[in-house]
This record gives structure tokens, sequence and C-alpha cells, in this order.
């Protein structure tokens, strides 16, 4: 399975990366040589085999319904690249 | 070329759990930004969910009651995508296996027909934050207060064909999430958003056109006028020859209109599959039955109980159980007052629901408790004061000036009952009138049944209202002889 | 001191021969002074460890001291420790300074040990050399031109310098057992759900599992003891009583039922490798267990599967990264879309970035069902392959890794050739399972680690075989010279 220059720009654009242009045939190479790896898969034989989406065949434990948290804004915001009035800054954002 | 318009509904219900779907939050409304935004709501690197139970009850308590299957095991999915009020870059919603499959919901259009309509779906998911646009330094804020908070998707089939049918499934939902206390459906608040998908396709053609999605509209108000606005766009576009293009459009309550969202143009690809951090949930067959049993009285039953229990016309029974606020409103009025339910319907529907239209507020915020106005019609009915003088007392009750005994007792409002004050009213007003008493007593049955009218008028004027009707009719008709 | 077990530090703590503020105070001026040739730790916390020294000692003189209080050990950087950088080994992490405590380091702390600082490793845990840490590569103490392995390399590389007594590592295709294996020490990767994952920085959530690496199973089965147990925190955690991991350690072996995947030494297995592990398996034989051949066919399923898996829930996992509440942010954004894009692409190294793209193009529309649906298809035949092989025997054992280590720099430009050096381990992941990887010997002076794997829920039996095992042998008594003498 061989990715195109287009194909890379298209997942790293849904994947929010940014790729030099000239970076392009490299990523597009290392990516198809994964995707030959992964292409081993369709040797398996998986009729009616379920798939296992976790480990253990466990179940959702749920919560009590109660509320455990305080507020912690200063805190938490210490570590914020930009704030204002306690709201995250982020370039204007147009819906 | 005659146009068919199809409708379907995507309505987001905001629950009222006190805490968020995956998180020990609480979930007020109108908290300081980002004080109720925990580690697990800001999506710190490290942190995992845990599923509420409140939700997971409130959302199959809404399927029972919407007669949908519900799936005993169902599966939380990652939506992902980027958006700066969505923490982890992905929301957690569900796919394959949401909480409620197939229901449905009927609905009474205003010539009293009914109309099934299909739900498709109802699905957990949490709620993303908000943007706040004010300018920041040509940056927008972002508040996470939000994020987190439960919400019940509720998807319909697009079994709609007017604004008038959309609307009224809106507003059977809203009072059905509000009657099993599943959602405060506080609309201005956002506890119910609606995403509106229409399409338009010739009368009599089976296939579906292409639609649009106007996202999250939160008024009855602004559904009716996106619906109207979408189908005259999307007519105008066929009628021209053009197609219609299937996009997310957003609309601009000032403007009145909607314009395609820029920001979703590029078509999303949101990558689903099942959350690793979370198992499936499964329910038992006893835990659903305990829900259902414990469904509390709905609207339907609620209409026909009132017209059976109270004798209400089945009108007057819609009226009062649209909204559980308002029927149970009703029936406080009715129990302390001990008045015919009767009374207490027209007190509530006309007085009080047209007083709280006129002041633009609901029920929740009257300012005359459901208690007061029972104490009101008592004093009706006790005779205390007439339903005429009822009306001056409800008013003054309006503005906040005391209960029904004391503004009575202020205004000294009380019916004249003594027989003798009355009679010396009467004796009064027959002496001073001696012209209008030759008249009545030289015409006959008929006329006289009006000209008794000018005498009652003149002894009221002269008791300032209070006497008491009844009375004053008898005496007259004994003294006018 | 420093080449004494967790165990025997116990007893000179216990016995009063020594201090913790000593202990702690000679393994912080170990790491300063030998650490520079590792660079095994990303941080030193001097401060926070000398204050817990000191309260370790308080809590001991007044008579309420645990068998691991006043312990110093290291905490791989992927844990997030209140107060502290937490870096998961990345640039974008490099100002994070975590608002909390991971469930392992909470119950680590509770139970007295000592932080040193945190330990090296494979951005984000992705990798098998630790040549991909934004921090730079670590080296192995064994021979400082070769890797020690990944992504726990630096817990791995510190223990087996003794610049700590044991530390935590993180395992989601064989990231501790493989490390443990190229640096001559012991490390243990539970079953899924064991060991609180709240805290611990996802890369592939349902893989993901925390561990001990120590010097000695003894060592492991103590620190197991406090990691272990359920947590409300984390929906996947296991809701039953811990098993008492140090209960079983001096079982006999007699009727243990060995086996010996017939996959596990075929070509790509080294020589010298092949020939420790031959005798190792002698050795436990010799102590009363049987061994027999036996067949997982899914063997060389295991990495495709896992190379769709662990990237689809990664690309997911740190989407959240995203330069708006915490960690790197590129200078001067643009717009929405510039900020994403650069503070990802300048804050993520190529690796990490190689996985993500790959993550999001398994599960983007069109892709979905012929790579992540087939690979969790074959996850489960992979889980059921093993589920038959235990109804023969008991643990199944072959070596770690494929070969005993490469040269720095060897592999770094070829990721499959990378992947492929965790083709023993990742089988175990996909399937929950808990291994360990054991010193077993030395092949061109370098070690060599034997994997045992159990049963779901069989860590107090695998302890046990390798406890034996290793008061029978002396392979982890082995240091590197040059860190030791």
């Amino acid at each position: 399975m061989a990715l195109d220059k287009s194909e890379v720009k298209d997942i790293a654009h849904l994947a929010r990366i940014a790729i030099d242009e000239d970076k392009i045939p490299e990523y597009a190479s290392s990516l198809s040589s994964i995707l030959d790896l992964v292409e081993q898969l369709q040797s398996a034989d998986t009729d009616n085999i379920e798939p296992m989406a976790h480990p253990l065949d466990a179940t959702q434990r749920l919560r009590e319904d109660a509320v455990t948290e305080s507020n912690h804004r200063e805190e938490y915001q210490s570590i914020a690249p930009a704030t204002e009035d306690g709201l995250y800054l982020v370039p204007k954002v147009i819906d | 070329m005659s146009w068919e318009t199809v409708i379907g509904l995507e309505i987001h219900v905001q629950l009222a759990t006190q805490s968020k779907i995956f998180s020990g939050s609480a979930i007020k409304f109108g908290a300081e930004p980002n004080t109720q935004a925990s580690l697990v709501d800001l999506g710190m690197p490290g942190v995992l969910p845990v599923l509420n139970e409140d939700a997971i009850k409130k959302a199959i308590t809404f399927g029972t009651a919407i007669d949908a299957k519900i799936n005993q095991k169902s599966v939380f999915a990652r939506k992902n995508y980027f958006y700066p009020d969505l923490p982890k870059g992905y929301q957690i919603s569900q796919l394959d296996l949401p909480i409620v499959d197939k229901g449905h919901l009927d609905i009474t259009l205003e010539d009293g027909s009914v109309k099934r309509i299909g739900v498709t779906r109802a699905h957990l998911e949490e709620d993303a934050g908000k943007s706040l646009h004010e300018d920041y330094h040509g940056m927008t804020g972002i508040d996470l207060n939000r994020a987190g908070t439960p919400l019940l998707e509720i998807v319909s089939e697009p079994d709609m064909r007017s604004a008038e049918e959309a609307i009224a499934y809106v507003k059977t939902i809203h009072s059905l999430v509000q009657y099993l206390d599943i959602s405060d459906g506080n609309m201005a608040e956002g506890s119910m958003r609606c995403d509106i998908n229409i399409s338009m396709r010739p009368k009599g053609q089976e296939e579906y056109g292409t639609r649009t999605e106007t996202k999250n509209v939160n008024s009855f108000r602004f559904i009716e006028k996106v619906i109207r606005g979408e189908v005259i766009r999307q007519i105008d576009e066929l009628e021209a020859g053009n197609k219609i293009h299937q996009e997310t459009r957003l609309y601009d309550s000032v403007k009145d209109e909607t314009r395609p969202m820029r920001s979703k143009e590029e078509a999303n690809d949101y990558r689903y599959f099942p959350d690793p951090n979370l198992l499936p949930v499964i329910t038992t067959d006893e835990y659903i039955q305990t829900i259902r049993e414990s469904l509390p009285e709905l609207p339907g039953q609620k209409i026909e109980r009132f017209q059976k229990e109270y004798e209400l016309k089945e009108y007057d029974a819609r009226v009062l159980a649209a909204s559980k606020a308002v029927a149970n409103y009703f029936e406080t009025v009715v129990t302390t007052s001990g008045a015919k339910a009767k009374l207490a319907a027209n007190w509530v529907t006309s007085e009080l629901l047209g007083a709280l239209n006129k002041a633009g507020t609901d029920i929740q915020h009257s300012p005359v408790s459901a208690e007061h106005l029972g104490e009101l019609l008592q004093r009706i009915t006790d005779n205390t004061i007439s339903g005429k003088i009822a009306k001056t007392v409800f008013e003054a009750m309006w503005n906040g000036e005391g209960s029904a005994d004391d503004i009575i007792e202020a205004k000294d409002l009380k019916q004249e009952t003594d027989s003798g004050a009355i009679e010396a009213l009467v004796d009064e007003v027959i002496a001073n009138n001696p012209a209008q008493v030759e008249q009545f007593l030289a015409a006959d049955e008929n006329k006289r049944k009006k000209l008794v009218g000018f005498f009652v008028g003149q002894i009221m004027k002269a008791s300032k209202g209070k006497a008491n009707p009844q009375q004053v009719n008898q005496l007259l008709t004994q003294k006018l002889k | 001191m420093h080449n004494k077990t967790l165990v025997e530090l116990s007893q000179q703590l216990s016995s009063g021969a020594l201090s913790s503020v000593e202990l702690t105070q000679h393994y912080l001026d170990r790491i300063r002074q030998l650490d520079p040739q590792l660079n095994s730790f990303i941080s030193i916390t001097d401060e926070l460890a000398l204050g817990q020294a000191k309260a370790a000692d308080e809590r001991r003189a007044a008579g309420s001291a645990g068998p691991l209080t006043g312990i110093p050990i290291a905490h791989k950087d992927i844990f997030c420790t209140k107060g502290y950088r937490t870096s998961a080994g990345s640039k974008m992490l490099d100002n994070f300074i975590s608002p909390y405590d991971a469930t392992v380091v909470e119950k680590l702390n509770t139970a007295g040990t000592i932080t040193l600082g945190k330990t090296n490793m494979d951005e984000f845990a992705m990798g098998s050399s630790n040549e991909t840490s934004f921090y730079g590569a670590v080296k192995n103490p064994w021979n400082t031109d070769y890797v020690p392995g990944g992504s726990s390399g630096g817990s791995a590389a510190c223990v087996a310098a003794r610049l700590a007594p044991a530390a935590t590592g993180t395992d989601t295709g064989g990231s501790i057992r493989q490390p443990a294996s190229l640096c001559g020490i012991t490390g243990l990767k539970p079953t899924y759900g064991s060991i609180s994952r709240w805290g611990m920085i996802a890369f592939a959530s349902s893989l993901d599992q925390a561990g001990p690496m120590t010097q000695t199973a003894e060592d492991a089965a103590l620190l197991m003891n406090a990691m272990a147990g359920f947590d409300c925190k984390d929906s996947t955690s296991l809701n039953r009583e811990a098993p008492n991991y140090t209960g079983e350690l001096n079982n006999s072996l007699e009727g243990l039922r060995i086996g010996l995947p017939k996959e596990f030494f075929k070509e790509g297995l080294d020589a010298g490798v092949q020939q420790v592990i031959e005798t190792a398996i002698k050795e436990i034989e010799g102590l009363g267990a049987s061994v027999k051949e036996i067949s997982l066919t899914t063997t060389e399923l295991a990495v495709p599967a896992y190379y769709v898996i662990a990237p689809a829930e990664a690309s997911s996992n740190l989407s959240r990264f995203d330069g708006v509440r915490y960690g790197y942010r590129c200078d001067n954004p643009t717009d929405l879309e510039d900020l994403y894009k650069r503070s990802r692409s300048e804050g993520f190294g190529e690796e990490v970035k190689r996985r993500i793209l790959i993550g999001a193009y398994v599960l983007s529309a069109g892709f979905y069902d012929a790579y992540y649906v087939k690979a969790q298809k074959t996850r489960r035949l992979i889980k059921n392959d093993f589920d038959r092989a235990f109804t023969e025997v008991d643990v199944i054992m072959g070596p770690t890794a494929p070969s005993a280590g490469f040269a720095l720099g060897e592999k770094a430009d070829d990721p499959v050739s990378m992947y492929l050096s965790d083709i023993y381990t990742i089988a175990v992941n996909l399937a929950g399972l808990p291994a360990m990887s054991v010193p077993a010997g030395f092949t061109a002076g370098l070690p060599v680690g034997l994997q045992m794997i159990g049963r779901h829920f069989s860590e107090p039996r695998l302890l046990n075989i390798a406890h034996q095992f290793q008061q029978a042998t002396d392979w982890h008594k082995q240091t590197p010279e040059a860190f030791t003498k």
C-alpha cells in the first residue's frame, strides 16, 4: 500500500500537523512501508470473529452522580500559554 | 412545481444531573468561567473518564417513555475533531449501539389530529465548552465549564412535513423531558438545542432531496423562522435550476437568516472508534424494568385524567397538561382552594397564563404562587368576594401587595352580606328613582328583566361593588311588586 | 550500598543501620556523578527527595514504617508528579508542571518511597531504543554505544547502573520488558487493569500498563504490593482484590508446565540470544518444571495488528496537545489552524508524528473496516491463541527480544525494523496478559532477558518462577562495572 503526496497532505491536515513540502516524500515513503507491514493482516482469517476492543471482558462501572470537584482555576491556568479573565485565549474563532 | 418539505430533527437535551457525565464537576449554569472545569474536563494529560450512573438512568427513562428499544449493551465512541471548545480533540459520544434505539412519539397538531413521529435513536454524549467572541485583543476566550455536561441527543426520522409539525414535535419532547424530570428544559440557558435537517422534494416523489443542517437553534420561535426561511431559500434555488449543497448552516437571529458555517466547510472525517478508556455499558432487564415501573404520569395520561377526574374539556386539559409545571400549579390551586376544578382551570388558563404571557415570563417565575391563587379562589367560593372583585385582588397580588386575605382586608373589598344593610341600600335606590320604578311596574316580564339591571347597577355602585349580587337580586324582586 | 536490592535496603533502614536521608543522598550523588554518561534522567528532584526522605525517617522513628518507607526510586517521566515537570520525553510537555499525581505515584508516596527523579523515555513511549526522546538518547550502561531499549530506557538504564534501586515503567508493546532485557534487569508488565492508568500519560489506552523495573523478582513483588489495586478513577481498573504478590515467591516449581512457542525460536532470533534462553530454560527444568513445544500461530500477526491499534488510539489520545490549555504553543499563531498545526508539528518529534498520521489514516473514512476492525478481530485471534496454549501449559517462555541490543543510530532511520524488535512482546499487550523479563545471561557482553508469559492474573506465579530462577542463578546480580565498581 503506497501513499501518495496528496494523501499524506490530507491526513496531515486531519491530524493538524504541518509538514514541510520537501519532507512529504520522506513521510510518504516511511508511512507506506509501515502500511506494507500492516498489510500482512489481510492474511488472517477473521470470518465470524468478533472485534476485540479491550483485553479483558469487563463491563463499565458506573459512578454515583455527585459533585466531587471544586474550583482550581488559578492552579490549572498557571500552566496555560495564554489566559485572561479566567478564559483560555486562542486566535479568533470563526464559526 | 409543488414541493414537499421534509424535516428531521436532532435535539440535544442537557440532562439535569448533579455532576458531569465523565467527571465530578458541577454543572451549575452561570458560574464564573472555568471554575467548573476539572482535570478531566480540561483534558489534562493522563486523566480518565468514569461514567455517571444518573446519565444512563435518565437516558433509559427517556427511552422507556417513547417505547424505544433499550440497547442492553451500549458503547461509547470517540468523535475526533479539533476545536478549541473541545479540550481532548475528541468528543465522547455514541455511534454503534446507542443507549436508546428505535422508538416513537405522538404529536398533536392544532386541528386536533395526531401524528406519529419516529425516533431513530437517542445517544449519550458530552457537551463542548463555549467560545466567547468578545474581543480579547483579537483573540477568542474559551470557557470549559460546559464541557462534559451530559447530553442526550434525540434523533428523529425525517417524518415531519411542515414547520408546524416540527414545532409540535419539539414542544412534545420539551414537555416530555420535563415530565420525566430528566432535564430542566430551559431553552434560554441552552438546555435544549436543535439541529434542523431540511430538504425539499417534488410532491409525490419518494426519494429525498439534498438536505441542509442548521445547527444549534435554541427557541421555538427560531425553529419556526429557520424552517420557513430555509424552505423558501431551497425552493428558490431549486426553481432557479440550482442544486442544494449538503452543508451545515448557522442561524443568525439578529439578521433572521441562515448562512453556511465557514469552519465546517470541509467534509469532516470524524474517525469514530470505540473509546478504549470506557468499557461496554451493560444494563439488565431488571434495571430497565425498575425504571419503566417508576415512570411518572406522562402528558397523554395526564390529559385523560384531567378530563375524567376534573370534568374538564379536552382543550383545557391539554392546555394545562402541556407543561408539567402548569399542570402541577393547577392541581395545587384545586387542592388549596377547594374550589370547583372548572373555576381553577379558568383562572389558570386565562388569568394566570394571560398575565405570564403579557409579562413575558414563565410559571416557574410567577409572582403569584399556586397556594396564593388557591386562597383567592377560596374567597370566591365562600362568597367573601365576587369573581369580579377577585380580578382586582389578583392584580394586586401580581403586584406583590400581599396575600388575597391581606388585600381584601386592606382595600376593604369584602362582599356585603348583611341583609339589613343591603335592604337599606335597596330601599334607598328604589326611593331615589321613582320614574324608573314606575316604568318597571308598567313593563312586561321580558322588559322587566332588562330594567332590573339598572337597579342592581345603582345598588352595586352605592356599595362600591361589595354587595352580594344574589342577595341584591332577591331583595329587588321582593320589593318591586 | 548501591548494589543492594530493595529488600536488603529495607532491612538496613529497618535495623537503623542506615537512614533514608543518607541513602537518598547517596543515590542523588551517584546520579549527579554518573548520569551525564547515560542521560537516564530528565529531571532530578533533589529537594522533593530529601524532603520525603526526612519525612520517611520521622515516620520510621514514630514506628509506622512499612517495607518501602524511605526507599528511593525513580519514576518514568510518563507518570504525573504534582508540582514537577512531567514531559513524557516530549518538547510538547517540556513546560508542563503537573497539577496532580498519578495514582501510581500517589500509592508509592503513601507507601513511603522517595522520588529521586523522572527518567528518560522515548517520546510519548513511542520507541524501542530511547532515541526518540526530546531530551536525547539514553545509553546502555553495559556498552554506552548501544541503546538501552525503550520506551522505558531511562528507568532500565538507571536501575542497571544502580543509580536507583528500582524504577517505575510502562509497557504498551514491550516498553518495560525489552529495555529490562537489554539492560539486564527484572521487569514486570502486569495483567491489563492491575495498576491504575490515572495520571499515566496515555499512548495506547487499551494496551498501556505500568509495572516495576527492579534488580530482582522479589523487589518487583514488593513494589507490586504498593502499586497494584483497584482505582475508581480508572474505568478499566480491575475491580478485584489485589493478590499478595510476595505470597508465592518461595513455592516450589515442581510440576510447572512450560511452553516454548516454536514461532519464538525461528529465523530472526540471534543465535547468542537463543543459546542463553535455552540454557536458562534447562536451569528451570532442573528446578522441577517440564518443557514442551507449543505453537502460537498468530505470532506474526501481532506486530501488524499492533501497528494499527496502537497508532489509532495514540492519534486520538494525542489530539489534546493543541497549545491551548497547557504545553507547547508555537510563537505568534496567525490563526487557529496555524496554532494547531505549528504547535503540534514543532512540539512533536518525527516518530510521534509518524504514528499520529498512521493512526489518523487507519481510522479515516473508507479504511476503518479494512484496518481497524480487521486488527481488532486479529487481536481476538491472538488472545484465543494464548487461551488455547494455556490449557496445555502454565507459563510460556522465550526470548524477550530477538537480539541483545543494537547500536545507537543503527535502526533510527528504519521504523519497520525497529518495530520488529518488539515481535515477542507485543502479542502480550494485545491479549492483556502479564509477562516478565528476567536476566538470563550474556551474549557479546550484553545482557539477555528471558521472557515469561502467564495467564491473566498469574503475576504471583510468574514472580515465583522468576524468584526461584534467581535463587539458582546470579545473572541478576551482574552489574556494568563502569558504573558500579
